[in-house]
């Protein structure tokens, strides 16, 4: 259950940033600058095994759970993923492309008071990634982001069950300022490729795929019958 | 009279402080080592002798356990989801059951607890490091009793209970043997050389489950007795 150690020709490319650093648009316009070239890419989220999912909506809408057990389902969604998805494509030499890696776990998890050399043992199966772009923005810049049009945050979403405030608005600001300082420290000792978060959009698209152009041998990874 | 608790390797953040009053017996063996029918006998006896006893298996916790059958069912998940979810359940009953019990005083008698999980794990090949950490935050019981059967007579009274072999009970997600017979015996066998290795490492109490239903009864009084410091 440790990481692979045997070499695979498949190349990960991992985003983190807080809500609202615009993280998954890149992504997504990275996902669609590889499909256009032709390259084999596959895009996975945050959160997302369908058979977990259940479980994790259910503890998150009942409020059953607590810092280990959000911090262990969300560790079973991601090796579900990652065992049947993320590793074999990568093996099958894909470019896959993560929005959210375990670092988002390391981030929440730590500010849920739960320590972080167990939860990063917890991942300690899963490679890491080839590149990880973390989208550095001010925190004021990402709350107005998000907070603008006074969405509906959900429970868990807004740092809630922490109990720092009864207000759902200031409890996420709380919750993201933390979440901030846990990435400001991760930065280094992860080796984050830092993109500055509050250019423009086109911009910073620019910078990451001149950055993935200078790291990975595109051409290696086109389908087969494209060139 | 509250007493410091242990962990296996470091605190729940979910217990700020972990002084209770209540006791934790962990009661682990396989299927047909008669491990219910004799939590049914001690929790009757404690209660005659006035404790509040709550018996907990581990299947029924209310975050995952449809999900987790469901999976089973389909025998789709792989090695780390599987335990990773078994955790979430595991966790999710010890906060939520195990411990409030304890601090409201009670006698827990667990049918099952970590050591059962770990080696399940452990025999379909999960690092000893991962599984040790995994389960690193659980709170070490104040007893283990161990039922130690052979795998021959386990196959005897599984048969005895139902008509058929349990398929993971069998290990036959394991690959072993297309026999499920054989499979069953090896997968036991294995199971057992882990519990070995554990017992070791964590000093369970072993009982000979090969023993009759009074006499292993008696034997697990006369223990549980002496630990609650009580005449038997």
């Amino acid at each position: 259950m440790s990481a692979p150690k045997r070499p695979y020709p498949g190349k990960l490319i991992a985003v983190e940033g807080l809500d609202g650093s615009g993280k998954s648009t890149q992504i997504y316009l990275v996902k669609r600058w590889l499909e256009l070239s032709g390259a084999k890419v596959y895009f996975t989220e945050w959160n997302s095994s369908v058979l977990v999912k259940a479980a994790t909506s259910k503890g998150k809408k009942r409020q059953l759970l607590t810092p280990t057990t959000f911090s262990l389902i969300h560790a079973t969604d991601f090796a579900d993923r990652y065992e049947r998805q993320i590793l074999p494509l990568l093996r099958a030499g894909f470019i896959v492309l993560a929005d959210r890696y375990f670092f988002t776990a390391l981030a929440r998890d730590g500010v849920r008071g739960v320590d972080q050399s167990w939860v990063e043992k917890l991942y300690s199966f899963a490679v890491k990634p080839d590149i990880t772009f973390y989208f550095e923005v001010p925190l004021e810049v990402s709350l107005n982001r998000i907070l603008e049009g006074r969405p509906a945050l959900k429970y868990h979403e807004a740092g809630l069950d922490m109990g720092w405030s009864t207000d759902p608005y200031e409890s996420f600001r709380i919750f993201q300022g933390k979440i901030l300082k846990e990435y400001a420290r991760m930065k280094k000792p992860y080796g984050f490729t830092v993109i500055d978060a509050t250019d423009e959009i086109h911009v910073q698209q620019a910078r990451v795929r001149k950055l993935i152009s200078e790291q990975i041998d595109l051409a290696r990874f086109v389908k087969r019958g494209r060139n | 009279m509250k007493r410091p608790r242990k962990f296996f390797q470091r605190p729940l953040p979910e217990l700020p402080e972990a002084n209770f009053s209540g006791r934790l017996f962990a009661v682990e063996g396989p299927d047909g080592s008669g491990r219910s029918t004799q939590i049914a006998m001690l929790a009757q006896w404690l209660e005659s002798r006035g404790f509040a006893v709550r018996s907990m298996g581990l299947r029924e916790s209310n975050l995952v356990a449809e999900e987790l059958e469901q999976a089973k069912k389909g025998n789709i998940l792989t090695h780390s989801t599987l335990s990773l979810f078994y955790a979430t359940d595991f966790f999710d009953k010890l906060i939520n059951e195990i411990i409030p019990a304890l601090r409201a005083g009670f006698i827990v008698l667990a049918d099952r607890y970590v050591y059962t999980l770990m080696s399940r794990d452990l025999v379909r090949g999960a690092d000893r490091d991962w599984v040790r950490n995994l389960y690193g935050p659980a709170l070490v019981p104040d007893a283990v009793f161990y039922f130690r059967v052979g795998p021959r007579q386990l196959v005897e009274r599984n048969f005895e209970k139902n008509t058929t072999l349990d398929y993971w009970e069998s290990g036959m997600d394991l690959g072993l043997s297309r026999d499920m017979f054989d499979s069953f015996i090896k997968y036991q066998r294995l199971i057992q050389v882990e519990f070995a290795r554990m017992q070791a490492e964590y000093g369970f109490d072993v009982i000979n489950a090969n023993m009759g239903v009074d006499r292993i009864q008696r034997e697990l009084r006369r223990k549980v007795s002496s630990l609650l410091e009580i005449e038997d």
